[in-house]
């Protein structure tokens, strides 16, 4: 009888550990790096995700701020932060599966086009922009919309493409870098930095691993190879082979090198940026936290200026990368989320954390002119560049200079090619550019 | 009660209990991924359901020249590490376990320590050794030789280089160990026979060795192909991405997640994951086959 007792015991065990093998294997899939929750018990409850814990940081001062503001209405707000791919693959498996989407979501710009078709999982957000919708930069709101118009994300900034200056190397060489401007001017400069220091220094550095520099030329030329929300998509534009074209001779005439790794934005890179190889480069305005974050001695070095054209008169900006935070159709109070969501991104209050902590080029223009809120010094970019960023912005809201380039679902195809086969073959092997964009042009013709 | 008790001490019934978490997790865990991922490769899949648009993406894939470049780099990948994966660790074992050396523990346990750190750290740390700055580690290296720096992840002979040196970096010591507990299963009365014999020590590597070594090489040929042609992260880590220059990086698992995560369309990465099964049970089947291991079965059946 003891016996028996015995097997059915260890039947029984082996039947549980099952279940707790079964536990094991889900506790082991890599969880969210931080879980808080903000906000009292009361209050409507949102889950929401993102691959930033910065951005939540931010999200959770906004959750008390609108508590205080509106005792009717409080919320209260699960965050949870996830490395950048887990975030994005859990947030389409829960979406596609129909459970277990969070209400309110950050989706990173590259992403986006996933979501923006005719069976877009997402909630409209139209109505809630609409407050703000006025002032709020114009491309920024199109590029997380949909084709027929309806704005599903909230941008967080504007990321305004401008030119960088290593302002210490012009003065060493007596170079005058302001006067640039158009892409003439800016080669000629190059010729000018080649000479003086002996081919020590390069003027730029072009990427292999990033369409920036080409998002930039069409945003000049008002071109787009995405085609735009309805249209065909097209990479053999004037403006990339005028650009690409521009690029190789730079290249042969030992004007600029190839950025390291690929682009400005890796370590490699911003190596090249602090020996001082480079005394020049466009990026978005986002990238003046890499220089607060990882080149801390360089302040005071740079400068920030508009980016050059090719004919005047034209664009010479437009929003690179970002981040749309989006209502997900799994929300069930999707009004109260929009509302919140988009007060938290784009009212003033929004708008002076977004600056102020984040270091974001802020998307709603009411407050670029407001001294107090753009040029105060206790603000680090303020006093890190020989400009005062916002300065520039104005520059550009002036001049209605800022672009805009979509990015839709042929996107992913697009600078897939070019960052992997087309722009390696054209700038570092020195390929024909027609060619080469006709290949990619191919490529592209059979995603379609 | 009586039935139910019979039922509880049946000896035909109890069998069946114990392999039922085996069963159970085999179901839930391995058939029916399996299931839905063939289904899901004849079908569109959109947030709002699925459409069901027949052999479409087999098709599309037929013609597509990226596939063919992932297909070729899992397979060329598989096959240069098989060449590497095999030889370098059955020698180490060979060494570790010859009594001349000294320190054995030491060196087993210094080999060991690469398969414990994560290959998303190594990869990351390869990808700095190997970075085109003047600043990365080899190009330091190829300066002390007064040679110019070298843009080594760009092009496939030295990105290859990178890629396989984290391959045997890691994975040196867990094959090693498999080839070492192989050698201690062989009895030692077949060396001292080779001794009386008047056997070398290469021949006795090549005709008791080797042999006797053959179920663990089987197993290693067997994993080591997996583990080849589903290779992605190494090469995710590597270039910082799942874009490499000029696709010398992409593998088939890394065109899936391209397809399947990156633009959105399960459907078309289910048919890529589909044709990597068949591409490694035909490889495997095949290897298994050549070298005997179901005919042995066989025979130890009759």
């Amino acid at each position: 009888m003891k016996k028996k007792w015995l097997t059915m015991l260890l039947a029984a065990s082996m039947v549980a550990s099952m279940g707790t093998s079964v536990a094991f294997a889900e506790e082991e899939t890599e969880g969210p790096s931080a879980v808080t929750t903000v906000g009292p018990d009361e209050g409507t409850h949102f889950e929401l995700w993102s691959f930033v814990d910065l951005h939540n940081n931010f999200y959770a001062n906004m959750v008390n701020e609108w508590n205080e503001a509106n005792p009717d209405k409080q919320v209260q707000i699960t965050f949870s932060t996830y490395p950048y791919g887990e975030m994005h693959n859990k947030l389409m498996m829960s979406l596609q599966a129909g459970s277990g989407a969070p209400d309110i979501c950050d989706i990173e710009i590259g992403q986006f086009p996933n979501y923006i078709g005719d069976d877009c999982p997402l909630y409209p957000l139209t109505d809630a922009m609409a407050p703000y919708a006025d002032t709020m930069v114009e491309a920024r709101m199109n590029v997380y919309s949909k084709a027929d118009g309806t704005r599903i994300g909230v941008p967080t900034h504007v990321g305004a493409f401008v030119m960088y200056w290593n302002a210490a190397i012009f003065e060493e060489y007596g170079l005058d870098y302001k006067s640039v401007k158009t892409w003439d001017d800016y080669t000629a400069l190059g010729e000018q930095l080649k000479e003086a220091s002996n081919g020590e220094v390069f003027l730029t550095s072009v990427d292999t691993g990033g369409v920036d520099w080409m998002s930039l030329a069409m945003a000049e030329y008002g071109e787009d190879w995405t085609g735009g929300p309805d249209g065909e998509p097209n990479v053999q534009l004037d403006s990339v082979q005028k650009m690409l074209t521009m690029q190789q001779e730079w290249l042969n005439n030992g004007i600029a090198m190839i950025s390291t790794d690929g682009h400005t934005d890796t370590d490699g890179c911003r190596a090249t940026i602090l020996d001082g190889k480079i005394a020049s480069f466009p990026k978005a305005m986002w990238y003046m936290s890499r220089f607060k974050d990882y080149m801390p001695d360089e302040a005071g070095k740079w400068d920030i200026t508009t980016c050059p054209v090719f004919e005047d008169g034209q664009k010479c900006s437009f929003g690179a990368g970002g981040t749309g935070t989006v209502v997900t159709n799994q929300c069930e109070n999707p009004e109260l989320a929009a509302e919140w969501l988009t007060w938290a991104k784009c009212s003033e209050a929004g708008q002076r954390h977004i600056w102020n902590d984040l270091g974001f080029d802020v998307c709603n223009t009411a407050f670029w002119s407001d001294e107090e809120f753009a040029y105060d010094e206790s603000n680090i970019y303020n006093t890190y560049f020989r400009v005062k960023p916002y300065e520039v912005l104005n520059q550009l809201a002036e001049a209605d200079a800022i672009g805009t380039v979509y990015t839709t679902t042929i996107s992913p195809t697009i600078n897939d090619y070019m960052c992997t086969t087309a722009l390696n073959e054209i700038l570092e092997d020195g390929r024909d550019v027609a060619e080469v964009l006709q290949e990619a042009q191919d490529v592209v013709d059979m995603e379609m | 009660m009586n039935k139910a008790k019979k039922l509880l001490y049946s000896q035909k019934i109890a069998p069946y209990v114990f392999v039922l978490p085996f069963i159970l997790s085999l179901l839930i865990f391995w058939l029916y991924p399996l299931v839905t991922g063939i289904t899901m490769s004849f079908q569109d899949v959109t947030f709002g359901g699925k459409a069901w648009i027949g052999t479409a993406h087999y098709a599309k894939l037929a013609g597509d020249k990226f596939f063919k470049i992932a297909v070729l780099n899992s397979v060329e990948y598989m096959a240069l590490t098989l060449l590497l994966m095999v030889p370098i660790p059955m020698l180490l074992a060979v060494l570790m376990e010859s009594r001349l050396t000294k320190a054995r523990g030491v060196w087993k346990v210094i080999m060991y320590v690469p398969a414990l750190t994560s290959v998303v750290i190594s990869g990351l740390l390869f990808r700095l050794m190997f970075s085109e700055g003047v600043n990365g580690q080899m190009n330091v290296i190829m300066a002390a030789f007064g040679k110019p720096a070298q843009a080594w992840l760009k092009s496939k002979g030295t990105g290859w280089c990178a890629l396989l040196l984290l391959c045997v970096w890691r994975w040196t010591g867990v094959n090693m160990l498999y080839y070492v507990a192989g050698l201690k299963a062989i009895d030692t009365s077949l060396y001292e026979s080779g001794d009386i014999d008047g056997a070398n020590g290469w021949q006795k590597f090549r005709y008791i060795t080797i042999p006797l070594l053959k179920p663990t090489t089987v197993y290693v040929i067997t994993i080591s192909v997996f583990a080849g042609l589903s290779m992605f992260l190494e090469s995710f880590m590597i270039w910082n991405g799942n874009s490499s220059p000029k696709n010398i990086g992409l593998t088939i698992v890394g065109y899936l997640y391209k397809r399947g995560i990156e633009k959105n369309d399960m459907g078309y990465a289910c048919a890529v994951g589909v044709i990597l099964m068949v591409i490694a049970l035909a490889i495997n089947f095949a290897q298994l086959l050549a070298t005997g291991t179901f005919s042995l079965k066989k025979k130890k059946g009759e």
